[in-house]
């Protein structure tokens, strides 16, 4: 935090001065102030990949606020009510006709899940583009990889919770993920269901765990990572140190205080994404089937899975990694390798910062080799995700195999491949 | 603390055994706050056994009764299904039930006490999907050519056999469950108990 460096505020008589020196002299305000916003100098280059973190952060408050409301009304109980139906379900479905607006707010909490999604995936694909998980910013690299694995964790157990067909069949796959790791697996997964099924002592837990204990966790992780970056200083699209070439009172050369230039900036990016926003929640907010599932509108049923079911996009990536393990070897069982390489699949992101060995950070001043390396991945990414929300065929379980094997050469090669890679020299300065 | 101070050898030793005293203490305030995670006493005390009435199922129709939450299917399988668990032997992954996943009563091909009357728990063994009914042999299935007929599932694609036998190299490690069941009466089962002796 900010430390004892800063001068106290002086008031200048007034009443709003008098008041500001009377806090600042019982609480940090002008430190944390400057240290945070109006003194913190980020390069002057940043592009559009620059908007997504902050919009990451504008999303967390949105499911906040949204989620304290919907709170109000929904109820976490299995049982079924008098009409024959789960009174979860029924809840969620008062939340959307009778409840004044809460229509409105559900759509948003819900497209609000898959938004926060798109931007976090947008913002971890802007650190691979520029290098920024490279040293110093392991720790904030890793801190950004915790919170998008307890993101994870909460739309899964958020997803439980209108239980609806997708909820507790999508639950019934994931928490039985469990029950293939070797000797525990079996009771591990019982402890974690609380029930021999998925039953309402799995719902109540996954509602206590979505509304306070993860939330709580994913605050206080985010402001470790903002503190984090405020410590190294935020990376840039030329992926050159700006803290290197500084001016005589110690301020970097090519910085600019983050506040008001980028606090304005990023009102731009706020704009355009709440248009976008808007558009999804007030026309489109099932969006296709893919941002809320139809069979998600039927009751959950133990007794019968739907022909189809797939989870919701953000997991369908790492969902076809897990489907495509279909042969035994080594004595393990192939469901087993489906959640080694599902759950490796993520674990391997916390790696990157050491299995690059390129001389230069931004993808500006790499070589054609690590292009090429980052489109495949992508590719082979973006291709595992349709897969995940296919039904499964021999071709396409062919194509998710290969698909996840490129996935994890990208990272298992990179030391080899990003040092032989033709680089192009880095500049002295900030160019564009 | 610098190197040149001299350390005071009894507080050192309070200070260790305190802070041990206090991880037991935390480790033993965990305990009740992880063990109310388990099931609950009343979830132990459901799972009663089930009865069904088999008098109405006709050939070739399947019926499914919860036992513990679990979908439990009964399949009145025809002659033409019977005869396709010879054709599925050397295509499925244990197809003589070795891995424990039906009681002793249940051998061969069948794996059932009646081969006429099929019963097993309808959720995979991969993950807990419930497989889908796909009886109709060949292309008409949807799955291949040469399918035989049987049950797939529909979350990660593992396919089985009229007597819920997994298929080689799919996800699914195990042949579905056959949970202990005996006849009542020549139409009625009683599914979640062996015959007692």
């Amino acid at each position: 935090m900010a430390g004892g460096n800063y001068e106290k505020y002086r008031s200048d008589g007034s009443f709003a001065g008098n008041l500001l020196e009377w806090i600042d002299a019982r609480f940090p305000v002008t430190a944390n102030w400057k240290a945070h916003l109006s003194e913190y100098y980020a390069p002057k280059n940043f592009n559009f990949w620059y908007f997504f973190g902050s919009l990451a952060l504008l999303v967390l408050v949105m499911q906040v606020a949204t989620g304290i409301f919907l709170v109000m009304h929904y109820k976490p109980d299995a049982s079924l009510n008098a009409a024959g139906v789960p009174v979860a379900f029924a809840s969620v479905e008062y939340i959307m006709r009778d409840v004044p607006w809460g229509w409105l707010i559900r759509y948003m909490h819900s497209t609000g899940a898959s938004a926060f999604f798109i931007v976090v995936y947008l913002h971890m694909f802007r650190a691979m583009l520029y290098g920024s998980y490279r040293k110093p910013r392991e720790l904030l690299w890793i801190f950004g990889v915790l919170v998008y694995l307890l993101l994870m964790a909460e739309a899964f157990a958020g997803y439980l919770l209108p239980w609806g067909q997708m909820s507790f069949w999508g639950a019934q796959v994931i928490l039985n993920l469990f029950s293939a790791i070797p000797f525990i697996g079996d009771d591990l997964a019982l402890w974690i269901r609380g029930d021999y099924v998925i039953a309402d002592a799995t719902l109540n837990r996954m509602f206590a765990f979505h509304v306070i204990a993860i939330p709580l966790a994913l605050i206080g992780l985010v402001a470790a990572h903002v503190l984090a970056l405020h410590e190294v200083g935020s990376n840039n699209p030329d992926g050159i140190e700006i803290k290197a070439k500084k001016d005589a009172r110690g301020i970097p050369l090519d910085g600019i205080p983050f506040h008001p230039y980028y606090t304005v900036k990023d009102i731009v990016g706020v704009i355009v994404f709440l248009m976008a926003f808007s558009l999804v929640v007030f026309f489109a907010p099932e969006m296709g089937g893919y941002f809320l599932e139809y069979n998600n509108f039927i009751p959950a049923d133990p007794l019968q899975t739907p022909p189809h079911i797939a989870p919701v996009w953000y997991f369908t990536p790492f969902y076809s990694m897990l489907r495509a393990n279909t042969v035994n070897f080594f004595w393990v069982d192939a469901k087993l390798w489906g959640v080694i390489f599902m759950g490796l699949g993520v674990m391997i992101l916390f790696f990157l910062p050491w299995l690059d060995r390129s001389p230069a950070k931004s993808i500006r001043y790499r070589g054609p080799i690590y292009k090429g390396a980052l489109t495949l991945f992508v590719v082979a990414f973006l291709v595992l995700g349709y897969l995940g929300m296919q039904a499964p065929t021999p071709a396409y379980t062919l194509i998710s195999q290969i698909c996840t094997v490129v996935y994890f050469l990208f990272f298992l090669l990179m030391p080899w491949y990003t040092r032989i890679d033709k680089c192009k020299p880095e500049p002295e300065r900030l160019t564009k | 603390m610098s190197s040149d101070e001299t350390i005071d050898g009894a507080r050192r030793n309070l200070v260790l055994a305190s802070a041990a005293v206090g991880g037991v203490a935390t480790v033993a305030t965990a305990v009740p706050f992880l063990a109310s995670m388990a099931p609950s006493e009343r979830a132990k005390a459901a799972g009663a056994p089930v009865e069904a009435d088999i008098s109405k199922l006709a050939p070739g129709e399947m019926m499914r009764v919860e036992w513990r939450g679990k979908p439990v299917w009964i399949l009145r399988r025809t002659q033409e299904m019977l005869d396709t668990l010879k054709k599925a032997d050397p295509l499925v992954a244990d197809p003589d039930s070795k891995r424990p996943m039906q009681p002793d009563y249940i051998k061969g091909d069948a794996r059932a006490i009646k081969p006429e009357y099929l019963v097993v728990v309808g959720i995979c063994t991969h993950l807990g999907c419930s497989p889908s009914e796909k009886f109709a042999e060949g292309a008409a299935s949807g799955i291949s050519d040469d399918w035989l007929g049987g049950f797939l599932c529909p979350c990660h694609g593992s396919t089985f056999d009229f007597s819920g036998r997994v298929y080689k190299n799919k996800p699914a490690p195990d042949n579905l469950e056959v949970p202990p069941y005996y006849y009542l009466s020549d139409t009625r089962i009683l599914i979640g108990e062996d015959q007692k002796a």
